[in-house]
C-alpha cells in the first residue's frame, strides 16, 4: 500500500466513520477517568494511612507491590471468569494498575513532611484536622499529583486492552486494524491514544508547577 | 506575680535510665525574660516544652498564671503560648502574611483585624510590611525567616513565649541584630520570655535571669552578673570558662603555641 493510499484511507475515515471515532475517544477517556477516580479514592487514604507507620507501610506497599509487578492483561484476564466481559473488569483491573503509584506517592508525601513543622503547628494549638487540612495536605499534593499523573499516562494506555474484554474505546480500532490488517485503523488508534496520554501528562504537568510556585525564590511578590 | 511555676517536674523518657528532667522547681516572674543555659541532653528543651503540653511531665505540677496545665485543653493552652523553634518551621506554601495569621485565623478575628496585626507585627521585627508580607518562606533569608517566626508567634498576644534555640542556625551578625531586638520587643511588651540556648554569650546577654541545667537538674537560677561573679558549683564555673575561651588560652600558653 503506498502512503498516499494510507493517507487517503485515513482521510476517508475520518470522513465517513467520525460518529464512530468520537464515541471510541468518549469511551476511552471515560473508562480512564473512572479508572483512575477510584485509584485515588482507594489510593490516596491507604496512602495516608500508610505514612503513619512503618508497619502498616510495608503491609500495604507489599500488597500493591504485588499488584504492579502482575501485567494488566494478565489482571484482565483473571477477572473474566469472575465478573465476565465488558466494563466492570476493565475498570478493576484498571484500577488496580492505578493504585500503586498514587499509593506509593500519597505515602511519601505524608511520611517526607518534617517532623518539626507538625511540631511547631501543634506548638501554636493548630487541632490535628487542622493541620491535616491546612499544613500537610496542602503540602502532599504536588507530590501526590505526581502519582495521579503517573497512574493516569499509564491507565490510558493500558485502556487500549480493555476493549479486548468488551469495554470498547480507542482499543476497538487497533484490534479492528489487526484482525482486518488495516494499517489506517492502526494508525488512527495507536496515535490517538498516544496524543491523549501525552495531553494528559502535559495538564496535569501544568497543575502540578502551579502547586508548587511558592517553592521558587524568584516569582513576584502580590 | 508568678507567671510560671515548676513543682518537681520529672521526665523519663521511655527506654531512658536517667530522668530527662529531675525534681525542677522553680518560679518565673511575670514579664521576665529568663534564658535556659545547658548542654545538649541537659533537659532543657524538655522542661520548655513541657510548658505547651507538647511533652507531659511524669511527675509534678506545673502552673501557668496560678492554673494547673494539667486541667487545660492543650490545644487552647497554646493559644495563649508563643512558640519558636530553631529551624522555624514557616508553613512553605503560605505567605508571610498567612503565617503570621495562623493563630488569629483559629481565634477567628477578622481579616481586617489580621492584617493591621501581622503589619504591626512585620514592623515590629524590622521588616517593611509592604515589600514582605506578600512573600513565601523561599523567598526570605534564614534570619528574615526568624523574625517572621518570631511575628507569628507573638501574633495574638500570649502571655508566654517559648523560644527554643531560635537563633541557633543564623549567622553570627543576624543573630547579635536579632538579639538586640528580641531585647527591644522585650522591653516595649513585657512578655515572659523562656529562652533555650547552648550559648553562654546569649545566655547572659539576654537573660534577666539565667536558669542553667545540667543531666536534667536546676544548677543555678540567678541573675547573670551574680552567675558571673558567683557561680554555684564547679560545673558553672566551667561552663563560662569553656564559653569565655579562658582554658584554651592558658592550655595554649602552657604549650607555648601562644
Amino acid at each position: 500500500m503506498s502512503h498516499a493510499g494510507l493517507i487517503e484511507k485515513i482521510a476517508e475515515y475520518f470522513q465517513n466513520r467520525s460518529d464512530v471515532y468520537l464515541e471510541a475517544v468518549a469511551r476511552h477517556l471515560e473508562i480512564s477517568f473512572v479508572a483512575a477516580f477510584i485509584a485515588c479514592v482507594v489510593g490516596i487514604p491507604l496512602g495516608i494511612l500508610s505514612a503513619r507507620g512503618s508497619k502498616i507501610r510495608t503491609f500495604i506497599t507489599g500488597i500493591f507491590g504485588v499488584f504492579r509487578i502482575i501485567p494488566s492483561l494478565a489482571i484482565l484476564l483473571l477477572c473474566i471468569p469472575i465478573i465476565g466481559t465488558g466494563p466492570a473488569p476493565a475498570l478493576i483491573a484498571l484500577s488496580f494498575l492505578a493504585i500503586p503509584p498514587i499509593l506509593i506517592n500519597t505515602t511519601q508525601a505524608f511520611a517526607g513532611i518534617p517532623g518539626f513543622l507538625i511540631e511547631t503547628a501543634e506548638g501554636m494549638g493548630m487541632s490535628s484536622a487542622r493541620i491535616f487540612f491546612t499544613v500537610k495536605a496542602p503540602l502532599s499534593m504536588p507530590i501526590v499529583l505526581a502519582g495521579i499523573k503517573t497512574a493516569v499516562t499509564e491507565v490510558i494506555a493500558s485502556a487500549t486492552l480493555a476493549s479486548y474484554i468488551g469495554a470498547g474505546g480507542l482499543g476497538n480500532l487497533i484490534f479492528t486494524g489487526l484482525g482486518l490488517l488495516r494499517a489506517d485503523l492502526l494508525l488512527i488508534g495507536g496515535i490517538s491514544v498516544a496524543l491523549l496520554s501525552v495531553s494528559a501528562d502535559f495538564l496535569l504537568s501544568c497543575a502540578e508547577r502551579r502547586l508548587v510556585r511558592y517553592r521558587n525564590p524568584r516569582i513576584a511578590s502580590t | 506575680m508568678i507567671a510560671l511555676s515548676f513543682e518537681n517536674a520529672v521526665k523519663r523518657f521511655p527506654g531512658a535510665t536517667t530522668n530527662a528532667v529531675d525534681h525542677v522547681s522553680l518560679d518565673i516572674e511575670e514579664g521576665e525574660l529568663v534564658t535556659i543555659l545547658g548542654a545538649s541532653g541537659s533537659g532543657k528543651t524538655t522542661l520548655l516544652k513541657m510548658v505547651n503540653r507538647l511533652i507531659e511531665p511524669d511527675e509534678g505540677t506545673i502552673r501557668l498564671f496560678g492554673e494547673d496545665i494539667k486541667d487545660r485543653d492543650p490545644v487552647k493552652l497554646r493559644h495563649g503560648i508563643g512558640y519558636v523553634i530553631q529551624q522555624i518551621g514557616l508553613f512553605p506554601h503560605m505567605t508571610v502574611r498567612e503565617n503570621i495569621a495562623t493563630v488569629p485565623k483559629i481565634l477567628k478575628w477578622d481579616k481586617a483585624r489580621i492584617d493591621a496585626r501581622a503589619d504591626e507585627l512585620l514592623a515590629l521585627v524590622n521588616l517593611d510590611p509592604a515589600e514582605f508580607r506578600g512573600r513565601y518562606p523561599a523567598q526570605l533569608s534564614g534570619g528574615q525567616q526568624q523574625r517572621v517566626g518570631l511575628a507569628r508567634a507573638l501574633a495574638a498576644d500570649p502571655a508566654v513565649m517559648l523560644m527554643d534555640e531560635p537563633f541557633g542556625a543564623i549567622d553570627a551578625i543576624n543573630r547579635s541584630n536579632l538579639q538586640a531586638e528580641l531585647l527591644s520587643i522585650h522591653g516595649k511588651h513585657k512578655k515572659t520570655y523562656l529562652f533555650v540556648t547552648h550559648d553562654v554569650g546569649e545566655a547572659l546577654k539576654l537573660g534577666g535571669k539565667v536558669l542553667v541545667m545540667d543531666r536534667g537538674r536546676v544548677k543555678q537560677f540567678d541573675a547573670p552578673q551574680r552567675i558571673v561573679d558567683d557561680p554555684a558549683d564547679d560545673f558553672v564555673r566551667e561552663l563560662l570558662d569553656s564559653a569565655s575561651g579562658l582554658r584554651e588560652r592558658r592550655r595554649g600558653m602552657n604549650v607555648g603555641i601562644l
